[in-house]
């Protein structure tokens, strides 16, 4: 007999167990939040060929590799890697796959932990390739599954869209055994794989005719469906969007649900319109769907009453559709009474010190300070105060050249981590000695991928499955790329940390930084040495509450207090303290 | 279980409130329930303030709990806990552990962290259950057991036997965390 299994799994935990269950043999991807922990799920299928790229444009091209080696092969990243990764991927669009490829795009409707707010769904039909949206674990895990056949089927990349919401939100699932999918023979064919300007216009015919077929299994594709017969409302939905519309109307409504969402399975919209009234399209962020449907000139109502922005709910549903008066808050508590709690450098964490130093200089000297993406972000906020600019992955060096060869009078300091740099920001470094642009670049290197949980990377000498490699050594590769002044410091040294940058940013050349102090999070220490406020000599300056460590707060009494269970011990505060009034306790910290 | 309950866990970054919503997501599973959960990554986990949603029912679409919808708030953190107040139920119960982590903004001075934030809930028409859970916890010596402490709390207050509680605990913890968190199991349900 068979024995059904069911699990608690999050969405990206289904999607790795589909990929895992349709046979996948090789999955590269860089980390990035709602996207991190499909790779790492996919990394405990031994199965599988599993590694971190330093981006997601290597990530994407090494399960290309992969596939036409006749693999299923899977790529994930969060919606700003697929602009990283673009370049590749809209070129396989056209020479079409060998094994199955899947490429996952996870996006984040409200920012939660992203930059900015994309919609993801329109680059599958800028480049040309099926699109599915799951709505919940379960169908995440099977139309990953389904993709690589789908991609197989068509010849084409298949995008499985998430969401924060679907990546991020655990249902339950029923579990499959591991199809065993042999590699396809690959023959040399450069007919199909070289992508030259006479192949390339063969291919782009033939890449309408697949995408023609494709829109015809659109019609048939099982996650294309009507559910409910309610009489009220007639609902076209897709994605997390699925769930609200069903929260906010139950059985009033009946729905056309949309699984795969380009191709669009036209014949079926079509007469899913004709059969109602009046058509509601609800699905969150841009009106993906509804463009679509109004191009084939029928009429539906969408973004007039949805915003196409920020997360969708079913109260705004309810609100919208059944003039539902909006929830009135609690008069307890005014929210304006209620501190925000924004994110933190953690107690002890190394970029803390570093930026103290930064703002210090900055301030002294005008210096203009550029800004990149990770944990080290938060530089900006206050008290540290020390950054000014946030682009994207990378731009913290480029972008520091753009104001040096403009502001070539004012001082140009870039601050990038060791992820981060690996991933992006080597190749501005190259610009700014081609092009002799006086910048300082410092490198916060914590030895690992932190922001985004805890990955290896290049320069770690780690594998995504913890095995010994070769490292990068930055400051090799800092000095190949043509730097000639190379400083280093450790993290914690105050002292010499300052004395490192001051020197960098009084040479009039490209000169680079590199503070060293692995993250205080990768391993707890067993012997935790903590610092301790000696009340007898503190004077109450709080000059250690502006190093903005969580652990030091002033009390009650207006005396300063250190959290003993949050305190990591890095001694910034002993450091900045005029009085010797923090003393370190507990054992050595070695 | 004919209706769909819903509860919210609240807290700082780090604070592990992780745990607490894989256990009742266990305890689901064991009562062949409906769930769905949603829990935030990333960056709020740096300190920030964070929110899971666990909701348990016959069928569940929605994995977000909106506001008045809440059965119950399990809060970490007194600032926390009224944060998210608006998303009580006007009779649900919010079980809040009497500790303060300043944030930021009240660190260095640019706001001032709420006063009588007891005093004031129990005005409301909500059911407030006051918990020192950081000081039962570390009598039990492990301060990370507060989570389990609070969850008995709520195990209370929901439909389910204990030992199915029971059993959750076993599946889901790792074993060398098992027994004290059988302990903290034990003292939060006989608070
Ligand atoms: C193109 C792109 N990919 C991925 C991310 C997600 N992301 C944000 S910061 C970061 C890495 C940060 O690591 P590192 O530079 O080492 O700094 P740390 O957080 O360790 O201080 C990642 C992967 C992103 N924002 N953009």
């Amino acid at each position: 007999m068979n024995i059904i299994k069911k699990e608690l799994l999050s969405g990206n935990e289904a999607i790795a167990r589909g990929a895992y269950e349709g046979g996948l043999k090789a999955a590269a991807a860089y980390p990035g939040t709602p996207s991190t922990e499909i790779l790492e799920n996919i990394s405990k299928y031994q199965e599988v060929y599993v590694e971190w790229s330093p981006n997601e444009k290597v990530a994407a091209e090494v399960a290309i590799g992969a596939s036409f080696a006749g693999a299923r092969a899977l790529t994930s990243m969060k919606h700003v890697g697929v602009n990283v990764a673009a370049d590749p991927l809209f070129s396989f669009a056209y020479t079409g796959v060998n094994g199955g490829f899947v490429l996952i795009s996870a996006d984040d409707p409200g920012c939660h932990s992203s930059q900015n707010e994309q919609d993801n769904r329109y680059y599958a039909k800028f480049m040309k390739i099926i699109l599915v949206e799951p709505s919940d674990s379960q169908e995440a895990k099977d139309f990953t599954k389904n993709a690589f056949d789908m991609s197989e089927q068509f010849d084409m990349p298949v995008m499985v869209r998430t969401t924060t919401r679907i990546s991020h939100s655990k249902g339950m699932v029923t579990l499959e055994d591991r199809k065993e999918i042999p590699l396809k023979p690959y023959k040399q064919n450069v007919q199909k794989y070289v992508v030259m300007p006479a192949q390339a216009r063969r291919l782009r015919v033939t890449l309408e005719e697949r995408l023609e077929k494709a829109g015809e299994f659109s019609e048939i594709f099982p996650g294309n469906k009507i559910e409910g017969n309610g009489k009220e409302f007639a609902i076209i939905t897709s994605g997390v969007g699925a769930n609200y519309a069903r929260e906010a109307l139950g059985d009033r409504a009946t729905y056309l649900k949309l699984g795969m969402t380009f191709p669009l399975p036209k014949k079926m919209v079509t007469e899913f319109i004709e059969k109602h009234k009046t058509v509601y399209v609800i699905e969150e962020g841009e009106p993906f769907l509804e463009e679509q449907i109004k191009a084939l000139g029928l009429n539906v109502i969408g973004k007039e009453l949805f915003p196409n922005m920020g997360e969708l709910t079913a109260t705004m549903i309810r609100e919208i559709l059944l003039n539902e008066p909006a929830k009135k808050n609690q008069d307890l508590f005014r929210a304006e009474d209620t501190p925000i709690r924004p994110p933190v450098l953690c107690p002890g964490c190394p970029h803390r010190g570093v930026y103290r130093v930064i703002r210090r200089i900055k301030n002294a000297t005008d210096a203009i300070v550029t800004g990149d993406i990770g944990c080290y972000t938060l530089g900006v906020l206050a008290p540290l105060n020390a950054l000014e600019t946030c682009i994207c992955m990378g731009a913290s060096v480029s972008a520091a050249i753009g104001f040096k060869q403009m502001m070539p009078d004012r001082k140009v300091i870039a601050t990038i981590g060791d992820s981060t740099f690996l991933h992006s920001g080597v190749t501005g470094l190259m610009d700014a000695v081609y092009n002799k642009a006086a910048i300082t670049l410092i490198i916060l290197d914590n030895s690992i991928t932190g922001m985004t949980g805890h990955q290896q990377n290049p320069s770690t000498g780690f594998t995504i499955r913890n095995e010994p490699t070769y490292k990068v050594d930055l400051e090799q590769m800092v000095r190949a790329c043509g730097v000639q002044h190379v400083f280093k410091a450790k993290a914690y040294d105050f002292k010499g940390v300052e004395a490192a940058i001051e020197k960098a940013i009084g040479i009039n050349d490209v000169t680079v930084v590199i503070t060293e102090q692995p993250c205080v999070l990768i391993e707890k220490k067993k012997e935790i040495v903590t610092c301790q406020i000696n009340s007898e000599n503190c004077q109450d300056c709080q000059v250690c509450l502006r190093l903005g460590c969580p652990a030091i707060s002033k009390q009650g009494d207006g005396t300063i207090a250190i959290d003993q269970t949050m305190c990591n011990g890095c001694s910034l505060c002993i450091q900045v303290c005029n009085f010797d009034a923090i003393e370190r306790v507990g054992g050595t910290n070695e | 279980m004919s209706k769909t309950k819903n509860i919210l866990i609240v807290g700082v970054g780090g604070q592990g409130t992780l745990l607490a919503s894989k256990i009742l997501g266990q305890v689901a599973l064991l009562s062949d329930l409906d769930v769905k959960q949603s829990e935030v990554h990333g960056m709020a986990q740096r300190g920030g303030s964070v929110i899971t949603y666990v909701r348990l029912g016959e069928k569940i679409s929605s994995p977000l709990i909106e506001k008045k919808e809440a059965d119950i708030i399990i809060a970490f953190e007194k600032l926390e806990g009224i944060r998210w107040l608006d998303y009580l139920k006007e009779d649900g119960t919010i079980i809040i552990n009497d500790q303060e982590i300043y944030p930021m903004p009240v660190i260095i001075g640019a706001a001032d962290y709420p006063e009588n934030i007891f005093e004031k809930l129990e005005k409301s028409s909500n059911k407030t259950i006051k918990v020192n859970g950081h000081e039962l916890a570390k009598g039990l010596g492990e301060t990370r057991a507060l989570n389990v402490i609070l969850l008995a709390v709520a195990a209370k207050l929901l439909p389910f036997e204990k030992e199915v509680w029971e059993k959750a605990l076993v599946d889901m913890v790792p074993k060398k965390a098992l027994e004290i968190n059988q302990k903290a199991f034990e003292l939060g349900w006989n608070l």
